[in-house]
């Protein structure tokens, strides 16, 4: 038998514990619970030491972490549930069922809270798109996938990010983001409470299929990956709608004491997880779980990842309630198990016990827990050596600009959101393309503004810094919307937490997010951890996606980006610096990806964050944009070609023009106001110290910018749309 | 006047059909379980959009044989007006209420736009608040909306003016743009775009509330121009 534990994925030591804690050896079935258990995936084993570091509270804070999902007031009696989760290893394998399986994980997580799903956001990364028919492959299904599902559910995509790096080559990154509203009073957890209380099981059917699935994301891809491809589970949108409808009616009728969505480790974890948050014990029967196929052993039922199906713990003697809610949703409910509280997780197979253990043992907070080594890579050192005095400046502006149009990074991502239904639910106000999306809460006069951001290259080049980044970028998106931030959900996809360059990454980037999330006031109420996100060639470039969530008390005040009006005076807030490092620019341009990153000023970040509302508050302002990958150059040409207006931009500086242009210094805004409001705004802008510039106006229909004096720019801004909107569908098909 | 909205066990734009006509119009309105046989104190019957029942195989197929299809032909061949959009106009293609049928997006994708209409037709139900041949811009969402039909029967359509709103610049593949049609009668009415998202000032585009309009000024008042 203690030759078996490696094959669960589980080391020496940490079969000695499981003997230990049991008082004997497990048995097959208790073993590959465990494995599966105690995988990186389930346990967050290398990374749990270090959550301590995240802020997690606040006075809006209903839910944090350690739930289904984060629950955070929005007032009126009203909250958004809101959590982020990865589907990495499997969208690298079968990219089509891997991102639709993410959606559907990630769903059922928000509405085992008792929320209604309003909203999904992905974040997504690939390699190299331009030159890889593997990749343009993976975004192709990786798309596709999430559209099938999330369109099938009637929830609408209504934003998130792509990003392409050669570091994602052998890795995407498939991070989905699920936000319900729910109200104060009707928030369910996951809880298997009342001795005797019944566990139902509703939704699919059991399979063999997503067997491994946990332990399979809790390794490095190799070339035998391909093979695993029965870990990747498949997904049943329509089913997954009965199940949401079903439980949410279910919720109303009050027989349910806690709900359990069956995700990575299927019915191992959610039996232990309800189990420990809750009385202590569960018994539960695998002989009653419904199954797909015949021969099915137990510890086959017991981790088997199939999909949509859900745990109920039910009010005893209300189980025919249960029944006959699910019923008219054309499903079937059946009592698999009870509540007990002799701490055991007791699993039978009809009247024989075939597997005993303490459920507290099972659970995270029973599992290993590691303080990695973790030591700074050599080669941070290196790519910080790095000044704007080593590349040449560009000759033809023009030729640059629409060079950083046409980047995969930039370019219009239409092609990708144009097969998401976006709209349906008709609570979408400000649709996908925008610095953050917006929808209404109907029934209110509130919007709540989403968006997910992390620029993984600046993370490469300074974690801690890049990450701060990261989380203030976020910020800036949602109140470039007129939405205050709120709180974050956060995704955090690095490569093996056994390599100390790798952890030291994770840790880094951990306290950035720490320390921005506590200035900005924006705990972390959710997440979720990827490690191994490496292949033999190299890992991912860190990447922490920062889902945020902000609030609009009044969302007819929603802003977007885009120039509204001929004659708009063209403001830049914040201060302009050398700082190409780690840019946009330098990679496109100079194929560069060194330097020191952007520095980060939280006592000017926050004071523009509030000028901003105050302004937008008092009706001051006709568009603002964050400027970020690209810097001015690029925020202007964006907010023209959505305005489908032009503008004349007129800079004097001691900078280098192209430094000037494509800089990516932090805390600045590109905000326009009309001629009338301008004495207003300065007022407060002086009142308040914050540095700004008038820098142009809208005008006519081409982007001109002059720099002391001297044309660099004019071109038709119906040219640069042309180049933007049809880059990526150019590579696409 | 009182309107009915169908709910299969995937419809996902029942809510949105039910807000605009119930919040945004007034109407008394109400959700019908699709099993539901008695449907005649209905004035009309909105089929809406989604995934009536996962749609893996031809969307519409398996709905059309939900109970409550019987009473909609029913209350269809009493002259009541029945509307189909999007799944809705799937399921009255499967159900042979309406001529043609939807297939596959030429591009193989699901396409979620705003679309530029072309009001062909304002002497119907949906119509008669628009004026001929008005460009409205109105979302659609869909993975299967190219309608196709036979060239006898496009060439009838054509005739007894059945085809409503064409495509201005066709999204899909559609035949001859096609949009939205109706049956002879003109009180069967499908469409795949989705008027019910451009209701509100809100959501940056009215140009639908016209079609809902049309309806309420026909129940009201008979075919006569809304305008």
């Amino acid at each position: 038998m203690e030759n078996n534990y490696k094959a669960v994925g589980l080391t020496q030591k940490e079969y000695e514990k499981i003997v230990a804690v049991m008082g004997r050896e497990p048995n097959e079935l208790e073993l590959n619970m465990y494995g599966v258990m105690w995988s990186e995936h389930c346990s967050y084993k290398h990374s749990r030491a270090l959550f301590k570091h995240f802020p997690t509270s606040g006075e809006k804070v209903l839910q944090g972490p350690g739930e289904n999902a984060g629950i955070v007031d929005i007032g009126d009696n009203l909250a958004v549930a809101m959590k982020i989760e990865s589907h990495n290893h499997p969208s690298a394998i079968e990219p089509y069922q891997g991102a639709a399986t993410g959606v559907g994980g990630i769903i059922r997580d928000i509405f085992a809270m008792g929320a209604r799903p309003v909203a999904l956001l992905n974040s997504l990364r690939f390699g190299d798109l331009e030159n890889s028919d593997r990749v343009k492959f993976l975004l192709d299904g990786v798309v596709e996938g999430i559209a099938g599902y999330g369109n099938c559910m009637g929830i609408p995509t209504v934003g998130g990010e792509v990003y392409f790096n050669k570091s994602y080559n052998g890795n995407p990154l498939v991070n989905a983001m699920c936000v319900g509203i729910i109200e104060h009073d009707k928030i369910h957890r996951g809880n298997a409470s009342g001795v005797g209380n019944s566990i139902m099981y509703v939704g699919a059917p059991t399979g063999r299929d997503g067997i491994g699935g946990a332990s399979f994301a809790s390794v490095e891809l190799t070339e035998e990956s391909e093979e695993k491809r029965s870990a990747v589970q498949v997904g049943d949108p329509f089913m997954e709608k009965l199940l949401l409808e079903a439980c949410l009616e279910l919720l109303q009728i009050g027989c349910v004491v806690g709900i359990q969505d069956l995700g990575a480790a299927g019915l191992a974890s959610a039996c232990c997880e309800t189990a420990t948050r809750g009385e202590g014990g569960m018994e539960v029967d695998v002989a009653k779980v419904p199954r797909r196929e015949t021969g099915m052993l137990p510890v086959e039922v017991m981790i088997s990842e199939s999909q949509e199906r859900m745990l109920l713990i039910v009010e005893k003697g209300r189980e025919e309630e249960v029944n006959k809610v699910v019923e008219k949703w054309g499903l079937h409910s059946v009592i698999i198990g009870k509540v007990t509280d002799d701490g055991f997780l007791r699993i039978l197979e009809g009247d024989q016990v075939v597997g005993e253990m303490p459920a507290e043992s099972l659970d995270s907070s029973g599992a290993p827990k590691y303080y990695s080594d973790y030591e700074k890579p050599a080669y941070i050192e290196e790519v910080q050596n790095f000044t704007s005095g080593d590349i040449e400046e560009p000759k033809n502006y023009k030729e640059v600009l629409t060079k950083l149009l046409t980047s995969p990074n930039i370019a219009s991502k239409e092609w990708i959101y144009r097969q998401y239904d976006h709209m349906v639910r008709t609570n979408t106000v400000v649709k996908p393309g925008s610095d953050a999306a917006v929808i209404r809460v109907k029934g209110t006069e509130k919007g709540i503004a989403l968006t997910t951001d992390c620029n993984s290259r600046l993370c490469y080049l300074d974690p801690r810094e890049g990450s701060k980044i990261a989380v203030t970028e976020a910020a800036r998106n949602i109140i470039c919307s007129g939405a205050k931030p709120l709180a974050i959900t956060d995704g955090l996809n690095f490569g093996s937490p056994e390599k100390p360059d790798r952890f030291w990454q994770f840790r880094e980037c951990v306290l950035g997010i720490s320390e921005a999330a506590r200035e900005l006031d924006t705990p972390v109420i959710s997440g979720n951890v990827s490690f191994y996100n490496e292949t033999d060639q190299d890992a991912i470039y860190p990447t922490p996606i920062i889902g945020m969530v902000g609030v609009l008390d009044d969302v007819e005040k929603a802003m977007t980006m885009e120039f509204k009006n001929e004659g708009d005076v063209i403001v830049l807030l914040g201060h302009t610096k050398d700082e190409i490092g780690g840019s946009e620019y330098i990679s496109r341009i100079h194929d560069l990806e060194k330097g020191r990153i952007p520095a980060i000023n939280f006592g000017l970040e926050k004071k523009l964050h509030s000028l901003i509302l105050e302004a937008n508050e008092k009706n001051l302002l006709q568009s603002a944009h964050d400027l970020s990958e690209g810097g001015l150059g690029i925020g202007v040409a964006e907010s023209c070609i959505s305005g489908k207006l032009g503008a004349k931009i007129n800079i004097n500086t001691d900078l280098r023009k192209d430094v000037y242009l494509f800089s990516e210094s932090q805390s600045r805004f590109l905000i326009t106001v009309k001629e009338k409001d301008l004495k207003d705004l300065k007022e407060m802008l002086q009142l308040r110290e914050v540095p700004y510039q008038r820098i142009g106006r809208v005008e006519g229909q081409d982007l001109e910018i002059t720099i002391n004096e001297a044309s660099v720019i004019c071109e038709a801004v119906e040219e640069l749309e042309a180049a933007w909107r049809g880059a990526l569908q150019c590579i696409m098909e | 006047m009182k309107f009915g909205i169908i709910v299969f066990p995937g419809s996902n734009c029942d809510i949105d059909c039910y807000h605009v006509l119930k919040e945004v119009l007034n109407q008394e309105t109400e959700y019908v379980w699709h099993d539901t046989e008695d449907i005649e104190d209905f004035d009309c019957i909105v089929l809406p959009g989604g995934f009536s029942y996962g749609d893996y195989l031809r969307c519409g197929a398996v709905a059309q044989f939900s109970k409550v299809m019987d009473s909609i032909k029913v209350h269809a061949a009493k002259g009541k007006p029945v509307i189909g959009i999007c799944n809705g106009f799937q399921i009255l293609t499967e159900a042979g209420l309406l001529p043609g049928a939807l297939v596959r997006n030429a591009n193989l994708k699901f396409i979620c736009d705003i679309a530029a209409l072309k009001i062909e037709n304002t002497e119907t139900p949906v119509t008669n608040c628009y004026e001929a041949g008005e460009i409205i811009h109105i979302p659609i969402a869909h993975g299967e909306g190219n309608y196709v039909v036979d060239e006898d029967t496009l060439e009838d359509m054509k005739a007894h003016g059945q085809i409503l709103f064409t495509y201005v610049n066709n999204p899909n593949g559609s035949i001859v743009d096609i949009a939205g049609v109706c049956n002879k009668e003109k009180n069967i009415i499908g469409l795949m775009p989705h008027p019910e998202r451009a209701s509100e000032a809100l959501l940056g585009n009215t140009d639908g509330l016209k079609f809902f309009q049309s309806i309420i000024h026909h129940l009201e008042e008979g075919f006569s121009n809304g305008k």
